[in-house]
């Protein structure tokens, strides 16, 4: 037995560091990962320096990197594209570098570039490309015009002429470009952005070229089966595709003559700051960079390299070069993220036919005065921090106050021992769920904005509670959201406990064939994790392709056409499917335990007496089986009410953010907008003080104490 | 014993009860099919079944290696299943503990106690982690499957401590007296009596903390900084990109992450049902 502690602790403890390695994170797969891996090893064995690319998640590795690197946890070098740079500027997460722009592309240099420094490696860059199907397409279209007729010529049946996804904002600025925007105009509802937003419409919807609501899984599926001849996507497209594909620059849009122009993204190598190895990280990096570097990049990652230097024959280089002339530079401001989410609102509207195109702008327009204005004044702290600690000698007192009872001392002097058994679990909570949360709800108390923290004491909670950014009756408002995710916890566990319930009463009955296997089979869907079954759902509720529109078009023998997506109603309803279906295995099994405890007599007895199975149910075993529940329903009902991975993945709160719940906003409001995690605190405590009231209420409807 | 319905009725429960039952696993069957289908598109339309079914996604996540030739997968796989066990282990020393002092003896503060647990379900988890990582940096546990595990083991502790409690009430007091007027202390008696009477229960619960700490990723790409120490929802990230989803691995990979859950489920199934609120209803 010991021995098997002492591996499990082995295991359990950090693996000793080498001495001279030098780690490197990237968020890499495939092809690409397989080339940083070779060079890694080629420089090594040059340099006598071990180095270790690190995978870290594409989803974790902004917030890893803007954690570990200010602690001194982070790596020596980090591989990343150039977007966030002025984020992380800010944030002092990059070591100021020499490189010679001359051996770089130009916009490749100028995406590392700020204040006459440079902050980066340049790699290797990416934009979106007009990818086609050899097979129907003679000649890549030059104009929008010739597109769109190749593409109407190609349309037909269940095939497409043209497939990508226009509600992406990334896939959309190319035309706000060519019309004369950009996502960071001052003001994003002028005429250019009308205009753009209108020809989206028309590319998207009013030329009925693409199908409905495209996304990157779909697009791919339908060129692979060849269902679309022309797709705007970018390099990763191309690896693994078993169709014939070739690549073209993005076309002239005619009605300006301004060729389409995508953004262009630089991958670089950063030096972290705190790296352990700094001479041997610029070393490493700056030949990564270099002909070599970029050589086996080329060569093994497929890579479009920014290495003047090499050149290579492969006409998709040739394609992406042509199209790195006729680009935009991804911007660098830390402002781009909420400006981008007003505009991706204004366009899905536009595409959605639930606004008119300068409706739409104008509508951008307003959100992103309220995103974008300025952190509120600081205060002082000092009448915040003296009320703290009133708050805190009264609150001690209002404890401490019972025990000037003499007979209370006592009886805790007699228990004293038994408090020991509980002091562990305390403790364990203490540091590692209450300490965290009262640290993170402190932080509600400040602003966060472009790097800087500042003391705003309690500015967050009054513009949240007094709505005085957006109107109460907008998704926007706080209200409106806590509206949301009041009917969101009630129809949840309604249809859990009610569907839970119904199954455990059918499956208790010993006429019942198989009931272990039913049992079994029920419970799968709680053993899936659930944020892969709710990107399942996702797919399943599909305006064109969904199987849930399939099934129903199979029900009334025809075509079914739901938007689920499209309105509050349906989009709350394929939210609630997902989490119901999530949910009830958990209130089967409860219920399932609680009826075996309940004597099966009484019933007989009602039975005997003539009762029908409702009155049975009703009068004699709800009763009893109400209590057993309530428990696992006021849990149910809080894990229900903080569920943000059901609606984040499937519905994203659309349409227009109204099926948002409250988590979910805070989330946005913390990674999605500028990183305003103040504010994301505020909503936070809020959501606490929520649950806190309804625990509460809870106790006072039960009659007695349960929670 | 109680008579079965007229034939009608049951076989009217019993259809009703398989079209639930078909219904309810039609999205597991899509992540099967779309884990069979050697494409990483994401399928659609019509019903769930593979298109030239091989079993080449799964070969192309499990044989996945590093630049060292260490055998990721597995150690990975490893990795989840230590941290998984651990977190029952270290999940249940802490609840049982502390559930049967609430059950069995009058502490002033005890309501107090069991309501501060389940408040502690209500933080949101949007502003722990930040907090975590830099408390699990100041202890020197960042980066170490230790840390993760005491996080994990903490976070469900409440719905232990809940769940054990209400089963020890059950039990009746009559055996622990026994044992007392037999020279056993406290300890002995929780130990060697309600602790072997309780195994429905701790099987719930330990399963409960297993599967969290199983499906958990957000934190566990957070606290660990390393593709050796990474836990497997980590690992099937590596399939999700801003570029895209690979369906066909990203399935393959939540099938092998579901097999070992499913096949806990189906082993303690009948504790399962017993477990759960045996004890709330006389409680």
């Amino acid at each position: 037995m010991r021995g098997v502690g002492a591996l499990l602790f082995a295991w359990l403890l950090p693996a000793a560091a080498q001495a001279e390695e030098l780690t490197v994170w990237h968020a890499y797969s495939g092809a690409e990962e397989d080339a940083l891996q070779e060079a890694a090893r080629t420089w090594s064995e040059a340099n006598g320096v071990t180095v270790r690319p690190v995978f870290t998640p594409f989803g974790a590795f902004d917030s890893k990197i803007e954690t570990a690197v200010p602690r001194g946890n982070g790596p020596d070098v980090f591989i990343a594209a150039h977007g966030n740079l002025g984020n992380w500027r800010q944030m002092g997460i990059v070591e100021e570098v020499e490189v010679d722009l001359a051996a770089h592309c130009e916009v490749c240099g100028e995406a590392v570039s700020a204040d006459g420094k440079s902050w980066g490696y340049p790699l290797a860059y990416k934009s979106l490309l007009l990818l086609y199907d050899p097979g129907v397409v003679d000649r890549p279209p030059e104009t929008t015009d010739e597109l769109i007729a190749q593409a109407h010529a190609l349309t037909g049946g269940d095939r497409y002429g043209l497939a990508f996804q226009i509600a992406e904002p990334y896939y959309y600025v190319p035309w706000l470009h060519a019309f004369g925007g950009s996502i960071l105009d001052d003001d994003v509802s002028s005429p250019a952005h009308a205009q753009a937003l209108a020809f989206a419409y028309r590319l998207g919807v009013g030329e009925g070229i693409m199908p409905a609501q495209p996304t990157g899984e779909l697009v791919g599926q339908l060129y692979e089966d060849g269902n679309a001849a022309f797709v705007i996507s970018g390099p990763w497209f191309i690896p693994d595709r078993k169709r014939a594909i070739a690549a073209a620059p993005l076309p002239v849009v005619s009605e300006t003559g301004q060729p389409a122009k995508p953004y262009l993204t630089v991958e670089a190598a950063f030096v972290a700051d705190q790296a352990k190895e700094p001479e041997h990280a610029r070393a490493f990096a700056a030949w990564l960079a270099g002909p070599e570097g970029a050589e086996i990049r080329q060569r093994v990652g497929k890579q479009a390299v920014s290495a003047v230097e090499v050149t290579s024959d492969d006409p998709l280089l040739a394609v992406m070069r042509e199209q790195a002339e006729r680009s935009v530079l991804y911007p660098t401001d830390p402002a781009a993220g909420s400006a981008t989410e007003a505009q991706a609102r204004a366009l899905r509207r536009v595409l959605r036919g639930a606004a008119t195109p300068e409706g739409a702008a104008a509508e951008a327009q307003a959100y992103r005065e309220v995103f974008q204005r300025p952190p509120p004044p600081s205060v002082s702290p000092t009448p915040y921090l003296a009320t703290m600690v009133l708050v805190l000698l009264g609150g001690l007192a209002w404890a401490v106050a019972p025990l000037r009872e003499e007979a209370l001392r006592k009886q805790i002097w007699e228990e004293r021992f038994s408090y020991l058994w509980v002091a562990p679990a305390a403790v364990a909570l203490l540091a590692v769920v209450v300490a965290p949360f009262v640290t993170g709800a402190a932080v509600s108390l400040f602003a966060h904005q472009g790097g800087e923290w500042s003391f705003v004491g309690m500015r967050h909670f009054l513009d949240i509670l007094l709505a005085r950014d957006w109107p109460v009756s907008s998704p926007m408002s706080f209200f409106y959201t806590l509206a949301v995710t009041v009917l969101w916890t009630v129809t949840n566990v309604l249809a859990h406990v009610g569907l839970g319930v119904a199954l455990a009463l059918v499956l208790r009955e010993p006429w019942i064939r198989m009931r272990p296997l039913f049992r079994a089979a029920l419970i799968l869907p709680w053993a899936i994790p659930n944020y892969i079954t709710a990107l399942i759902f996702k797919g399943l509720f599909h305006v064109q392709y969904g199987a849930v529109n399939a099934l129903l078009g199979a029900l009334v023998g025809g075509t079914v056409h739901i938007d689920w997506f499209g309105s509050f109603a349906l989009a709350f309803c394929a939210n609630l499917t997902t989490n119901t279906w999530l949910g009830f295995p958990f209130m089967m099994v409860v219920a399932l335990g609680a009826l075996q405890s309940i004597p099966r007599d009484l019933e007989e007895a009602a039975m005997v007496d003539g009762a029908g199975w409702w009155f049975r149910f009703r009068h004699v075993v709800w009763p009893l089986l109400a209590p057993a529940l309530l428990p696992a329903v006021l849990l149910g009902s809080v894990w229900t009410f903080n569920m943000f991975n059901v609606v984040y993945l499937v519905s994203g709160g659309e349409p227009d953010g109204s099926t948002e719940i409250l988590i979910s906003e805070a989330y946005r409001w913390a990674f999605d907008r500028e990183n305003r995690y103040g504010y994301a605190a505020a909503y936070a405590v809020l959501i606490f003080g929520v649950l806190l009231i309804w625990s509460r209420s809870a106790n006072r409807l039960a009659g007695k104490r349960v929670l | 014993m109680k008579r079965a319905p007229s034939t009608p009725i049951v076989v009217l429960v019993h259809v009703g009860l398989v079209v639930f039952t078909v219904v309810a696993l039609l999205p597991v069957m899509w992540v099967l099919s779309m884990a069979l289908t050697p494409s990483q598109a994401f399928a659609s339309g019509g019903l769930p079944i593979p298109t030239n079914p091989s079993l080449a996604n799964f070969t192309d996540v499990v044989t996945t290696v590093d630049e060292d030739g260490t055998w990721l997968f597995v150690r990975q796989l490893f990795n989840s299943l230590i941290v998984s066990a651990s977190t029952s282990l270290v999940g249940l020393a802490l609840a049982t503990t502390a559930a049967y002092a609430l059950s069995r003896w009058e502490m002033p503060g005890k309501d107090r106690a069991m309501s501060a647990f389940l408040i502690t379900q209500m933080f949101p988890g949007v502003v722990m982690a930040v907090p975590l990582y830099l408390l699990l940096d100041e202890v020197g546990l960042l980066d170490t499957l230790t840390g993760l595990v005491l996080v994990y083991a903490t976070t469900t502790v409440p719905f232990s401590v809940w769940t054990l409690k209400g089963y020890f009430d059950t039990v009746p007091r009559d055996l622990e007296e026994a044992a007392m007027l037999d020279g056993a202390n406290r300890w002995q008696t929780f130990a060697w009596v309600i602790l072997p009477l309780a195994r429905p229960a701790l099987a719930v619960t330990g399963l409960f903390s297993f599967m969290s700490a199983w499906n958990e990723f957000i934190l566990a790409a957070t606290l660990l900084g390393d593709s050796r120490s990474y836990t497997l929802p980590v690992v099937l990230q590596r399939y999700v990109s801003d570029q895209g989803t690979e369906w066909g691995h990203f399935a393959a990979g939540a099938v092998i992450v579901s097999i070992p859950v499913v096949l806990l489920f189906f082993a303690l199934q009948r504790h399962f049902v017993e477990g759960l609120t045996a004890g709330a209803v006389k409680g």
